[in-house]
């Protein structure tokens, strides 16, 4: 066996790259994490498949306070008339536009003249999920609520593209100055971000109701697990007619409207 | 060989140039600055202090994606088996009141700009 001059500058070199590799990894622990464990809230609220119904034939048309109670609490931003820059989480549309694939030519008056609540539908199979190159925006397995990491999210907009609700905003500009009392409890967004309504996630961890559905005095939104027969949610669908918006697609959308 | 003088003068302008930075902070006492950032509470952090100085941003980067991706927000501490909530506003803030004496100190030393507060808001700015 020889050991030539070749073999000597191979192993040399090896040799060095690993030791310097070594003294790399040892300076910067990227995946180093927290050494102690983490546990969900003991009081949190949990559901199977979380979903609401809107009662049309309560909510009043010219009321405000769902969308009011939600931008407050999650530093919604404000743009006034400016509808290029405008963030949506909840708010109301024209009922046909809500309901496009509602092809009566006739209607009753108080449905075809009003406008409607929306907000994310939290598709049992949602669109936007499967386009996120960044998975910065997927289904909760859990609960079924579409959430979004906005650490993560690039401003790619595929999301945006893919709803077929145009459930999403981007932020096209700094929201902070067009957010009028500013929330610190919650995080505000910044440029570049896409966000959306979350159903109150960090409220149900806390074993709150969603701020909309706490702030409505009419008891328009019900909210509730669509997996227990007994829940509220359910309890209204088995009594009452309910439509949803463009089920022809397949998404599933989570949010029923009792008409 | 006739314009060594000139040469060697002429580095010597730009050295002092170059390297004004340096004599300057040394002539005006500041090259020794450290940053002194206020830990205002007596007690325990979340976890021990060594651990706190050298990884802090690990223990972020676990409490962010843990909260967002995996709903856990309750963080056990291995220091006194105490919980905490995992916030940064609430919990971190909670006793580090001052943002700018606190977390600004050693990253503005460092030119480190953490972007958390972009989002995230500080509750003494907002007063």
């Amino acid at each position: 066996m020889s050991f030539n001059r070749r073999d000597f500058l191979k192993l040399t070199g090896l040799g060095a790259v690993s030791a310097v590799a070594a003294r790399a990894a040892a300076a910067f622990p990227f995946f180093g994490g927290a050494p102690g464990a983490v546990k969900a809230e003991t009081n949190a609220k949990t559901a199977k498949r979380w979903a609401m119904v809107v009662d049309l034939t309560k909510c009043k048309e010219n009321c405000t306070d769902c969308i009011d109670a939600c931008h407050t609490t999650h530093n919604v931003p404000d743009f006034g008339d400016d509808k290029r820059h405008e963030v949506k989480w909840i708010w109301k549309e024209p009922y046909k536009q809500s309901f496009p694939d509602q092809e009566n030519e006739f209607l009753k008056d108080d449905l075809s003249e009003r406008r409607v609540l929306v907000f994310c539908n939290h598709c049992q199979n949602p669109p936007c999920t499967r386009v996120c190159p960044t998975r910065a925006t997927w289904k909760r397995p859990e609960d079924g609520i579409v959430m979004m990491d906005w650490h993560r999210c690039i401003g790619c907009r595929y999301c945006m593209a893919a709803c077929p609700y145009g459930s999403r905003s981007f932020n096209w500009l700094d929201p902070r100055p067009h957010i009028k009392t500013i929330t610190p409890d919650y995080p505000t967004r910044t440029r570049g971000v896409v966000e959306k309504c979350n159903f109150c996630d960090s409220r149900l961890a806390q074993g709150q109701m969603p701020a909309c559905v706490e702030a409505c005095k009419d008891r328009a939104l019900i909210f509730g697990d669509l997996e227990a027969p007994d829940s509220p949610v359910r309890q209204i669908l088995r009594e009452r007619f309910s439509i949803r918006r463009k089920p022809e697609l397949g998404t599933q959308p989570q949010v029923y409207y009792v008409v | 060989m006739h314009d060594g003088g000139k040469i060697m003068g002429g580095l010597a302008v730009f050295f002092a140039l170059l390297l004004f930075p340096v004599w300057n902070n040394l002539a005006q006492g500041k090259a020794d600055y450290r940053p002194n950032p206020q830990i205002l509470p007596k007690g325990n952090c979340v976890e021990s202090r060594e651990y706190m100085l050298s990884s802090h941003m690990d223990l972020l980067n676990t409490w962010r994606d843990q909260v967002v991706r995996q709903d856990k927000r309750i963080y056990v501490s291995t220091l006194d088996g105490k919980e905490h909530l995992m916030s940064l506003s609430k919990t971190c803030l909670g006793c580090h009141t001052n943002k700018a004496e606190f977390c600004d100190q050693c990253h503005t030393y460092m030119n480190v700009a953490p972007y958390c507060w972009d989002c995230h808001v500080d509750p003494q700015a907002n007063k």
